[in-house]
C-alpha cells in the first residue's frame, strides 16, 4: 500500500464530508487497478452526492483517467465496489452505464468525424429512441416524428453550449474548442444524471475557459451532478463543492477548495517540494 | 446523403427504374435482349455487394467471407429444390410437410415421380440457415478488429467453399443443375427461360430498388447514425449507450442476409450453382467492388458493381478478365476514392450551374 496515504491528514477521515442523510449519487469504495506491474489506482474510495460539481486533480499519472475510465466501464477494476444511484456498476459494460444515466467526454474530444455536428449531438439521443431495425427500414408509423424528436432535442443541446449556428456543419472541421463543446451537447443529449468531464479546459484559451466555466455550472443548475478530472487549478478551484487529490493512484486529500488548496500533502505534491514524501511515495 | 436533402426523396429512384427500362429498351431496339441474362445476374450480384457497404462502408466492419453466405443461400435452395425426398412422402411427417405444400411432387426429367422441397420452403430455409451460421461466425468474429476480423471471415469462407467441394450432397466440384424455377406470385417467376428473360429482369431491378429503398430508409435512422458512430469512434459510440457488440453482430447479420438473398435468386435464375461462388476470390471480388463503388455510397457500389460484373459476364475483358478488373479498380480507387458518383455529380452540378450545397450552407448558416 502506499505510505503517502496513511500519513496525509484527511485520507485518514475518510469520505468525511459526505453528509450521511443524503444517499451518494456515486459511490466508489476501495477501487483498484493495476496494469501488469504497475498499480493505476490503488484502493481509492470517494463519493459524490447528488447536485454536486466534484473535482479530481492530481499530477500527471496520478490514476485519475485510470479511475475515471473504471467509472464508466472503459476497464475493468481489480478489486473494489462502484454504485450509481445504489445499484453496482462495477465489471459493466459502457453502453450499460451510460444507460443508467452516467454519460462522459473524452480527454480528446472523439467525435464522429464522417457526421455533421447536428449528427453527432443526435447520436446522443440514441438511447432515448426506440424504433429498430425493421422499423427504420420499414419507417413504420411513428419513425417519422421519433426522427423529428431526437432532431429537435439535439437542437436544443447545440443551443446550450452554442453551437446551433454550426449544426450542419462537419464535426472534423471544427476547431478544437468547438468540438469539446459538441462533444459536450453529445453527452448531455443523453439526458444523464451524472455527467463525467474529463479535463474539459484542456486547449481551450482563456476566453473559452471562463464560457466553460459557466456552462458547467449552468449543467448543474439543471440538476446534473458532476465529476470533473482538471489540469487547470484555478477552474476546479473556482467550479468544485468538493475536491479530491490523487497521487500515484491513491487519494492524499480530499475536500471543499479552501482545505485542499492549504493542505500540506496537496502542496508537496503539486510543487514537488517535501524530500520525506518524494522517497516514501518511490518505495511504493 | 447531404444531397438527398434538397432533391425530392424519391427522384433517385424514379431515374434509376427509368435507367433500367431505357436499357431494356435500347437493347430490344438493337436485338440484343440476351444481354439481359447477364445484366439480371450482376443485379443479384449487386445485392451482396449492398450488403457489404452496409456492414463495411457504414459499419466499418471487414468481412472477406460474403461469397459463403451467397453460396450457402444458393446451395440450400438448389438442394432442396433438386434433392428426391421420395423416402420421406410415406411417413406421417412427409406427408403433413405434403398438406402444407412444403414438400411437392414431380417428375424428373426420366419421368420418375419425385419428391422435392418447394421454392419458398427452401428460400425460407435459405435463410434460416444463413442466420444461424452467420450468428456462429459473427458473434466470436465481430470481437475482432480490422486485419484480424478480415483474416477469420476469409477463414470461414474457405471452409464453407472446401466443405461444399467435399461433399457429393452439393455436388462436389460439378455443382448442382437443374434447379427448378421460382413462382413467386401469380404469373412471376425467376427462372433463365428465354421467354422470361424481360420478365426476369425487372424482378431483379424491382428487388434492388427495394432493397436500396430499405437500406437508405435504414441509414437515414438513428440505426444508420448508431452503425457510422461504431464506425468512426467505437469508444464513444459504446459511451452514449449503443450496445456496439450487439449492432455489429446485427448488421453483420443483415448483410449476410442479403448476400444470401441473392444467392437464392441467383439459383433459381441461372438454374444452378457451383463451389466457385464461395470461392475467395468471389468474397474478395465483393469487397473490391464496394470500395470502387465509395465503399460507404449505397449508390455508387450498386451502380459499379453492376456495371463492372456486367463487363465481366460478358466477356468484355477476355482471359485478361481478373487483370483488367483489378487494373480498373485500382483506377477507381486512387482517383476517386469516394466511388465515381460523387465527383461525377459534382461535375454534372458544375455543368448545370448548380452551385455547390456545401458553400450554400456555409452561407445559410
Amino acid at each position: 500500500m502506499n505510505p503517502a496515504l496513511s500519513s496525509t491528514p484527511f485520507a485518514s477521515d475518510g469520505p468525511s464530508t459526505a453528509s450521511t442523510a443524503v444517499q451518494p449519487l456515486l459511490e466508489v469504495e476501495n477501487v483498484r487497478r493495476s496494469f501488469g506491474g504497475l498499480v493505476a489506482v490503488d484502493g481509492v474510495s470517494f463519493r459524490v452526492l447528488p447536485g454536486q460539481i466534484k473535482g479530481l486533480i492530481g499530477p500527471n499519472g496520478a490514476g485519475k483517467t485510470t479511475l475515471f475510465n473504471l467509472v464508466c466501464g472503459l476497464l475493468r477494476p481489480d478489486a473494489g465496489r462502484i454504485a450509481f444511484q445504489g445499484r453496482p456498476i462495477e465489471g459493466w459494460k459502457p453502453y450499460r452505464i451510460a444507460r443508467a444515466g452516467i454519460s462522459r467526454t473524452f480527454q480528446n474530444p472523439s467525435l464522429f468525424l464522417q457526421m455533421n455536428v447536428l449528427e453527432n449531438v443526435m447520436v446522443g439521443r440514441h438511447r432515448r429512441a426506440r424504433r429498430g431495425f425493421l422499423g427504420c427500414a420499414l419507417r413504420l408509423p411513428g419513425q417519422a416524428a421519433e426522427e423529428r424528436a431526437i432532431r429537435q432535442a439535439a437542437m436544443q443541446q447545440l443551443e446550450v453550449v452554442g453551437l446551433a449556428h454550426l449544426a450542419m456543419f462537419p464535426a472534423g472541421s471544427l476547431p478544437f474548442g468547438q468540438r469539446r463543446l459538441v462533444e459536450l451537447a453529445r453527452a448531455l443529449a443523453t439526458e444523464p444524471r451524472m455527467l463525467l468531464l474529463d479535463e474539459p479546459a484542456s486547449g481551450l484559451n482563456t476566453k473559452e475557459k471562463e464560457d466553460l466555466a459557466d456552462l458547467i455550472r449552468q449543467i448543474r443548475d439543471r440538476g446534473i451532478t458532476l465529476l470533473l478530472v482538471e489540469h487547470d487549478m484555478s477552474l476546479v478551484m473556482r467550479l468544485a463543492d468538493e475536491i479530491v487529490v490523487l497521487h500515484h493512484g491513491a487519494r492524499i486529500a480530499e475536500g471543499p477548495p479552501q482545505v485542499i488548496q492549504n493542505d500540506p500533502t496537496v502542496i508537496n505534491v503539486y510543487l514537488g517540494g517535501n524530500l520525506d514524501h518524494a522517497t516514501s511515495s518511490q518505495e511504493s | 446523403m447531404n444531397l438527398m436533402r434538397r432533391i425530392p426523396p424519391l427522384l433517385p429512384f424514379l431515374l434509376c427504374a427509368g435507367v433500367m427500362v431505357s436499357l431494356q429498351q435500347l437493347m430490344r431496339a438493337t436485338g440484343t435482349q440476351y444481354c439481359l441474362t447477364q445484366l439480371t445476374m450482376s443485379l443479384y450480384y449487386a445485392i451482396v455487394v449492398m450488403g457489404l457497404c452496409l456492414l463495411m462502408g457504414h459499419a466499418g466492419q471487414v468481412s472477406l467471407g460474403h461469397g459463403a453466405f451467397f453460396a450457402i443461400g444458393g446451395y440450400t435452395s438448389a438442394v432442396l429444390t433438386t434433392h428426391n425426398f421420395s423416402a420421406w412422402g410415406h411417413s406421417s411427417l412427409g406427408g403433413w410437410l405434403q398438406q402444407g405444400r412444403v414438400l411437392i411432387a414431380k417428375e424428373d426429367v426420366f419421368g420418375n415421380a419425385i419428391l422435392t422441397v418447394s421454392p419458398w420452403a427452401a428460400f425460407l430455409a435459405a435463410m434460416l440457415l444463413t442466420t444461424l451460421v452467420a450468428l456462429l461466425i459473427g458473434y466470436p468474429a465481430l470481437r475482432l478488429r480490422g486485419h484480424y476480423l478480415a483474416m477469420a471471415t476469409l477463414g470461414f469462407g474457405l471452409i464453407v467453399s472446401k466443405l461444399l467441394v467435399g461433399s457429393t450432397l452439393t455436388g462436389a466440384a460439378d455443382g448442382i443443375n437443374g434447379v427448378p424455377p421460382w413462382p413467386l406470385a401469380g404469373s412471376l417467376t425467376v427462372t433463365g427461360k428465354t421467354a422470361a428473360r424481360v420478365q426476369n429482369y425487372y424482378i431483379a431491378c424491382a428487388l434492388v430498388l427495394l432493397l436500396l429503398l430499405l437500406l437508405r430508409n435504414l441509414l437515414r435512422s438513428r440505426i444508420g447514425r448508431a452503425l457510422q458512430a461504431i464506425h468512426d469512434r467505437e469508444t464513444a459510440a459504446n459511451a452514449m449507450g449503443i450496445n456496439t457488440a450487439a449492432y455489429k453482430l446485427k448488421v453483420f447479420l443483415l448483410s449476410a442476409w442479403l448476400a444470401a438473398l441473392a444467392g437464392v435468386f441467383f439459383t433459381h435464375f441461372t438454374g444452378g450453382i457451383g463451389p466457385s461462388e464461395a470461392g475467395a476470390f468471389k468474397s474478395v471480388r465483393y469487397v473490391a467492388l464496394a470500395a470502387a463503388g465509395g465503399m460507404a455510397n449505397l449508390w455508387g457500389v450498386t451502380v459499379v458493381s453492376t456495371a463492372l460484373n456486367y463487363a465481366s459476364l460478358r466477356g468484355w475483358f477476355g482471359s485478361l478478365d481478373n487483370a483488367v478488373f483489378g487494373i480498373l479498380l485500382i483506377v477507381i480507387i486512387t482517383l476517386a476514392p469516394q466511388g465515381p458518383l460523387k465527383p461525377l455529380g459534382a461535375w454534372l452540378r458544375r455543368i448545370l450551374g448548380l452551385r455547390n450545397l456545401s458553400e450554400e450552407r456555409l452561407e445559410r448558416s
